[in-house]
């Protein structure tokens, strides 16, 4: 369709020619399968981008070279040809015995980093024997209520040469400081261990909704832990600002990236007001995004972030430090994307979603097992998804190039539109005074809840192909696959070692140390040294948790 | 059937918080014309039959997605089997595995919809099996 113009440019005439000339005759013959091409975010995709679109695209100031601001391209100057990405998969059920030995298995086999998933009680601050915890002890992770069952974790796994990840918030800093206590007793330095704990605070009010204290005392909590590791733990990234939950949740990719970054533009704001420097702080920062089904979406998402992120850092806060402006990621395949019906046709969807973060640059790759639509992974399915990021890695030929993907006109107009899509998100929360009081708003989860309900309705119009559910489903679907049981003995387990903890350590120890947290709380103090104490009195989770209830209130979630 | 509208306490127990399924079904309920109450997160068995009798509904839908469904469902069932409530359907959705189904069903849960089922055969499964009322 022409353009009523004032001004084409040359690449415009060449794409209206093309239109006149080739298209138009070939639709008239033949026209497309569909009105409208969308993406998974129901965005609306072009037919075809040429020349035209990436016009106003310049090529120094916004795609630039690897290593180099804007960092679109990537933060290393030879991409995967140096390193190859962390391959770090996600696990934790039943007890510390178990899952100890599921990470021995997983680094044996060629797994080079960890990651822990707690059951919800220890995501919620509760001990095993907590009445809450009922039904739930190991169920969704592995449980820890103290000290005792984080040395039974990493037990002969060597902290100061494997990076751990752990995936926790509400209650961060209590198993950050269980952490840093087990490895002392292993006699690894703190200056040396590296890790991560994901600590995003944020995404749990906006999508995950795992939260204890209210928001603002709990903003102080991941405070706590910037400043403290910034001094103690050197090499520790204290937050992975995570977008992963935010996407489950229902968002579309866009509002996956905005309030992602708009989250992490809140942490360095909160930073700075608490004095700490920000290029001590951001520097150990990092960032966790979902790979879904659109692959070009995905990918341009992951380059939009870099770009968007350095941007950003430099307006806002005045940085130029390297370190600051390079957004390191992690990235998880989606679980929602994942289906109960068919579940082998999901190590298909896993390999598709994982190319997509290796594509745009991951630092670091989770792949889900194709039978976690159903429960925890078992062995097999958790070995398969390893060797899907092995075959990626080893196999296609996608790492021998930095970024090859940049210069497309289809993805770097995509980039370029998430890149907008994000900052007028950014306009609208800098309006409502950032990202709490947002929060407070309810305007994230609104957005969200809006964009899952559209999602479910374009399912059951059958707009979004979901194959083996709404287009392909088989009524007598062949073979059924095994799955993970964990049964109500691990609770009884769990409360055993729990009881026998209890017994045997010195309880005025802890109630001086559970003394000194409420305190320090009170004066709004660092309150990490005083966790520290707690948990190396072998204080639990349990008793911590509720120390700083009793200091901040609890969230209550007001109704949307 | 009578004019009344069908009743459905939408609700979340456990300490699970990924509530997209149960908002999307509230949203999607209420759009058929139902009467829909969430209950919010993190309500246990006993609340959350003290509000299926206070808001007097033909139905509780019950999300969980943590594996806590053994433990969880039959305490509901059974709570509201006491409080008079014969008649209220409980229908679960979420991540229950296949060996689970029949003894959920068993206990007296009238339907469960895994990841994949569709809004439209939750209402079609309400308009059918909620006992109209004089």
């Amino acid at each position: 369709m022409p353009e009523t113009k004032e001004h084409s440019s040359a690449a415009e005439e060449a794409v209206e020619r093309w239109q006149n000339e080739t298209l138009d005759p070939a639709m008239a013959k033949r026209p497309e399968r569909k009105k409208s091409f969308q993406t998974v975010s129901l965005q609306e995709v072009d037919r075809l981008y040429s020349p035209a679109d990436t016009e106003p695209i310049d090529f120094n100031d916004d795609i630039s070279f690897p290593g180099e601001f804007p960092y679109t391209r990537g933060i290393h100057p030879t991409g995967y040809r140096g390193k190859l990405w962390t391959m770090r998969q996600f696990a934790g059920f039943s007890t510390p015995e178990e899952t100890n030995a599921r990470f021995k298995y997983l680094l044996k086999e060629g797994q080079t980093g960890l990651s822990v998933a707690y059951d919800l009680p220890t995501l919620m601050g509760y001990d095993a024997d907590s009445e809450l915890s009922e039904g739930e002890v190991g169920k969704c992770g592995v449980a820890v209520s103290s000290l005792a069952d984080m040395e039974v974790l990493f037990d002969g796994i060597p902290l100061e040469q494997v990076t751990v990840s752990q995936t926790i918030n509400a209650p961060a800093s209590v198993l950050l400081a269980m952490y840093l206590v087990v490895a002392e007793k292993q006699g690894a330095s703190w200056s040396k261990i590296s890790g991560t704990l994901q600590n995003d605070i944020l995404k749990e009010y906006i999508a995950q909704k795992e939260w204890i204290y209210p928001i603002k005392p709990a903003m102080k909590l991941v405070v706590d832990t910037f400043a403290f590791c910034t001094e103690h733990v050197p090499r520790y990234n204290p937050v992975s600002v995570s977008g992963y939950h935010i996407r489950e949740a229902g968002a579309t990719a866009a509002q996956e990236l905005a309030f992602t970054l708009r989250d992490g533009i809140e942490y360095v704001t909160w930073g700075v007001e608490a004095g700490l420097d920000v290029d001590r702080f951001v520097p150990r920062m990092s960032f966790f995004f979902n790979a879904h089904n659109d692959f070009f979406e995905e990918i341009a998402k992951y380059r939009a972030a870099r770009r968007i992120w350095s941007r950003e850092m430099k307006s806002r806060f005045g940085s130029s430090y390297e370190r600051t402006l390079q957004l390191r990621f992690h990235t998880q395949t989606a679980g929602v994307s994942l289906t109960v019906q068919q579940p082998l046709n999901n190590i298909v969807r896993v390999a598709i979603q994982a190319l997509a973060g290796v594509l745009g640059g991951t630092q670091s790759l989770h792949t889900d097992a194709y039978d976690e639509a159903l429960a925890l992974p078992t062995d097999r399915a958790a070995l398969i998804a390893l060797r899907t990021q092995q075959i990626i890695a080893e196999e296609t030929g996608v790492v021998n190039t930095v970024d090859p993907l940049g210069g497309s006109y289809y993805l770097e107009s995509l980039t370029k539109q998430m890149e907008d899509e994000a900052v007028e998100y950014f306009r609208k929360i800098d309006g409502m005074g950032g990202m709490v009081s947002a929060i407070e708003k309810g305007f994230p989860q609104r957005e969200i809840q809006d964009s899952a309900y559209q999602y479910q309705k374009a399912v059951e119009r059958g707009d979004q192909v979901i194959v083996g559910v709404n287009k392909y489903a088989m009524a007598d679907e062949p073979s059924e696959v095994p799955i993970l049981v964990i049964d109500e003995t691990v609770r009884t387990h769990q409360v055993e070692r729990l009881e026998q903890t209890r017994s045997q350590r010195d309880s005025g120890a802890v109630s001086n140390a559970l003394e000194k947290l409420k305190l320090a709380a009170k004066n709004n103090d660092n309150t990490m040294p005083a966790t520290i104490e707690a948990v190396s009195a072998y204080a639990t989770l349990g008793e911590i948790c509720s120390a700083l209830r009793d200091v901040y209130g609890v969230y209550e979630e007001p109704a949307f | 059937m009578s004019n009344r509208k069908i009743r459905v306490l939408v609700a979340k127990p456990g300490l699970d918080g990924h509530d997209r399924g149960a908002k999307v079904i509230a949203r999607a309920l209420r759009d058929a014309g139902m009467e829909v109450i969430y209950t919010g997160l993190r309500q246990t068995p006993e609340m959350i039959a003290a509000a299926a009798v206070q808001e007097d509904v033909d139905a509780v839908g019950v999300s969980i997605l943590s594996g806590a469904h053994n433990t969880l469902c039959p305490r509901i069932v059974q709570l509201l089997r006491e409080k008079g409530m014969k008649d209220c359907l409980v229908l679960v959705g979420g991540i229950v595995p296949m060996e689970d189904l029949a003894k959920l069903k068993e206990i007296g849960v009238a339907e469960v919809f895994l990841p994949g089922s569709s809004t439209e055969n939750i209402v079609k499964f309400l308009r059918e099996n909620v006992k109209p009322r004089e």
